[in-house]
């Protein structure tokens, strides 16, 4: 099935603005109101190569086809909204511009821009997952402060080193990125997933915290994080840019080492 | 249709609401009603920080920055609510951070603090560094924050539920609050959720501009709400558009880049700042620097090929100090412009940022149908109330601070209040509004779309009611939005299902825009004087004579179902500072 942006018909090359490109996106598409069967939807837009994925999709969206659905709010990467796979890789639609992700002959696109859901999930509609799996993983690694003892009359006392220690997991921003990128994960939902383990790291190393050991013990079990193969997929799949296979890898030594 | 039955229900999962949630869940049985899964809000994308006077890296204290807070609003602000603002602040800090928050820290291993525009020491002397921060998401780690600590108190959320009514119904001669009714994003069912106490905790509505750091979700549905309820809206013609906007686009680059030193420069160079705002320069408040740059663009001095913006050049700071304190905003001009902060200019434009406006309520977050007469059991906090903390235009670090001081006390009071209090009975077919707006909407036929209505209704304000108004662009756009409001009786939706049916959700949406547009622009058209965030060009000065006064907007509906916006005044709270010429 084919459609097409701005005139109706596909525009030739030499009729559109200059700056425009023609790019085809092939989007898996998917309602079960409807049918059982995904099947994949290709529209053809004239956009601009410094466009985001995201206003490809808004353009589609709101001109040639309503029923396109997908999660967005922030549009600049931070609310992690709009994690999708797009040509293969997992990244947020408000973080990936037309142009690095396409080579561009005579004013096209060389081929299609693909989008689908990040895997792993259950797929609701479109691009849309049920996100309730990962964010159960989440609570379950005790994702919060935990003290003992007197609450401080002013704020707890933490040096720039020990600061610096957990900064890089205090970027995460829940948005699925890694986790539906892991191949362990695809395989077996019962895995914790990086993302969990991020938020755990991001405890265990904060010299505030008490309950290091704890979590530790709930990243011991068979779902934790031994299941990790280290493909790194988790970290290139990463919008914020968190180290993420690192992450894992200093969890697990502190399992061995017992130091954190 | 289902019935759901809480103590207290709070509508919105950004910082106010969560902050609310954390206080309520452990008074009274609450439910979370959230559009978004709560780490989706836009409290995330807020940047520089939070002000509060610690003290901790000089002098400073709660009475200069209840001065700079009023000062800052150009003295629309309530003082009685600012001095709560500023003296709150500090265990508003102290309780985030003891509730894991992350801030960025001092050498001794106190929480660090920076510069932000308009705070000062000792009434205007000099900037003082105030605002608490971690990075330059500072927002993000409070939302997450917040989240981890709903989490640790089994806070119950109802996620990607939309609401849409606000249910209220006459007992004792009192129109009291009783609940809530909401769309389920995922099914399309209605739910009703009877309260005995309701917290609207929402956000903005800054996406009726078209260049605007708002997120796409931002459109005033709990105001719109209330609104049509027949509640008030007030100083809604106050609308913030912050100085540094990514061109075209409109993200935000926090004013943090100009406290850790950042310079604007027009197309010669020339820091121009210095000319507007002598002490302060580049850390004047937002409404001045906004203007300021437009000026520079209309008398010809803008950058680019259409000298259409400006630069905020980081560029004498050193690399380190970029990726320590400021890597999420260098990170914004890399991926979305292709420039290289360290060695190149950031050209930026103003985005609109912020509503001033909003419910209005008293310091402990009751909702007010008058001048005073407060709701029994409905509250607001955040960007959706009108305290007023921040009167004709927000200091930065100011709104952090505002979710955390009124989400709690929003939070404590609605749950104090369901504890002691009966529930309402649900008015007859109390879905029955909703019910009929979503299958009227799904089974409408019309050929207007929402997404012309909305770039028209965005162009619209952006060319009429931004930075500078006059008496002729406020009555087209009055005009313009009467129109668009009309088109809209006519849009049909694509979507005909119940499964997440954002094309339905989008067209809700507009509604409320254009209800809450509508209001912007008629106060607006009436407030005869320039006040902060507030510009007119044919009234260029203060009027304290006439308009030392916050609007009161009501919805009328008359006998032959016309409606119309009744405008009405509230006088402003002052307590011990005498309203002064406001120079930075």
């Amino acid at each position: 099935m084919e459609k097409s942006g701005d005139s109706g018909a596909e525009a030739s090359a030499g009729s559109k603005a200059p700056h425009l490109i023609t790019v085809t996106f092939r989007i898996r598409r998917f309602n079960p109101e409807l049918s059982a069967d995904a099947v994949w939807e290709d529209f053809t837009l004239e956009i601009d190569p410094k466009d985001r994925v995201l206003d490809a999709l808004h353009k589609i969206k709101w001109e040639l086809d309503g029923t396109l659905t997908f999660r967005r709010s922030c549009a600049h990467g931070i609310c992690g909204s709009d994690a999708m796979r797009i040509n293969g890789r997992n990244r947020l639609a408000c973080k990936t511009l037309i142009k690095d992700i396409t080579t561009v002959k005579d004013g096209r696109s060389a081929k299609p821009i693909t989008i689908e859901a990040i895997k792993g999930l259950t797929v609701l509609k479109d691009l849309v997952v049920d996100m309730e799996p990962f964010f159960q993983a989440y609570r379950d690694v005790m994702p919060f402060l935990v003290t003992t003892g007197n609450e401080p009359t002013r704020e707890r006392y933490q040096s720039d080193a020990d600061r610096a220690r957990f900064d890089d997991t205090t970027k995460c921003i829940l948005c699925a990125a890694c986790t539906s990128s892991c191949p362990v994960f695809w395989n077996d939902g019962q895995y914790f997933g990086p993302a969990a383990i991020v938020n755990a790291h991001r405890f265990i190393f904060d010299s505030r915290d008490e309950a290091g050991e704890q979590r530790l013990e709930i990243l011991n079990d068979k779902d934790g994080v031994w299941r990790c193969r280290t493909t790194f997929n988790c970290t290139d799949a990463c919008p914020r840019g968190i180290e993420v296979t690192k992450a894992i890898q200093e969890v697990k030594r502190a399992l061995i080492t017992r130091r954190f | 249709m289902k019935i759901h039955k809480y103590d207290t229900v709070i509508v919105g999962a950004g910082g106010a609401g969560m902050r609310a949630a954390i206080e309520s869940t452990k008074r009274s049985r609450t439910a979370v009603l959230t559009k978004l899964y709560p780490t989706r809000s836009h409290t995330g994308a807020a940047q520089g920080g939070m002000a509060a006077a610690l003290a901790n890296v000089e002098e400073d204290n709660w009475e200069w920055h209840t001065f700079d807070t009023i000062k800052g609003g150009d003295y629309l602000v309530d003082q009685d609510a600012a001095e709560i603002l500023a003296k709150e602040a500090i265990d508003s800090v102290l309780d985030l951070e003891r509730m894991g928050l992350p801030f960025n820290r001092t050498p001794n291993g106190t929480i660090d603090q920076r510069r932000f525009g308009g705070h000062s020491r000792n009434h205007g002397e000099a900037p003082v560094r105030r605002s608490c921060y971690a990075a330059d998401r500072t927002g993000h780690m409070i939302l997450q924050t917040l989240y981890q600590n709903c989490v640790k108190e089994g806070v119950e959320f109802y996620n990607e539920f939309y609401v849409l009514d606000l249910l209220m119904n006459e007992t004792d001669g009192i129109r009291k609050t009783a609940g809530v009714v909401a769309y389920e994003l995922a099914t399309g069912e209605i739910h009703v959720f009877q309260a005995k106490a309701v917290v609207f905790a929402s956000g903005g509505n800054g996406k009726f501009f078209k260049v605007s750091s708002n997120a796409h979700t931002l459109t005033g549905d709990g105001q719109a709400a209330a609104f049509r309820r027949g509640l008030p809206l007030e100083d809604m013609e106050f609308f913030q558009f912050h100085p540094t906007g990514i061109w075209k686009m409109g993200i935000l680059l926090t004013e943090g880049a100009r406290g850790e030193g950042g310079i604007l420069r027009n197309k010669d160079g020339e820091r121009f700042m210095e000319k507007y705002a002598p002490v302060m320069k580049d850390l004047a408040s937002r409404d001045v620097v906004s203007r300021a740059i437009y000026t520079e663009i209309r008398e010809g001095r803008g950058c680019g090929a259409d000298k259409d913006h400006v630069f905020l050049d980081l560029t004498h700071l050193p690399p380190e100090q970029l990726d320590a304190k400021l890597p999420d905003i260098t990170e914004f001009a890399r991926t979305y412009l292709g420039i290289e902060p360290y060695t190149d200019p950031v050209p930026i434009q103003p985005t609109a940022h912020y509503a001033m406006g909003g419910m209005p309520t008293n310091v402990q977050g009751q909702v007010l149908s008058d001048n005073d007469t407060p709701v029994p059991g409905l509250y607001a906090a955040g960007e959706v109330a009108c305290v007023s903390v921040h009167g004709a235009n927000r200091l930065g670090t100011n709104s952090l601070l505002d979710i955390n001081v009124f989400g709690r006390r929003a939070g404590i009071a609605a749950a104090d209040y369901a504890s002691t209090s009966d529930f309402v009975e649900l008015p007859e077919n109390p879905a029955a509004f909703v019910e009929g707006e979503v299958e009227n909407l799904r089974d409408a036929t019309g050929n207007e779309r929402v997404v012309e209505i909305r770039r028209a209704l965005q162009e619209c304000m952006d060319k009429n009611v931004m930075v500078f108004r006059t008496e002729q662009t406020l009555k087209e756009a009055v005009e313009e939005i009467g129109e668009l409001r009309k088109r809209y009786r006519a849009i049909s939706v694509q979507d005909k299902g119940k499964r997440f049916n954002t094309d339905l959700l989008e067209a809700i949406e507009l509604g409320n825009l254009l209800d809450l547009a509508e209001v912007t622009a008629v106060s607006a058209l009436a407030r005869k004087e320039s006040r902060g965030g507030h510009y007119r060009e044919d009234y260029p000065n203060r009027d304290d004579v006439n308009f030392m006064r916050h609007t009161m907007a009501y919805r009328e509906v008359g006998d032959d179902g016309t409606e119309s916006i009744r405008l009405d005044y509230k006088p402003v709270v002052q307590t011990r500072y005498q309203p002064m010429e406001r120079k930075y």
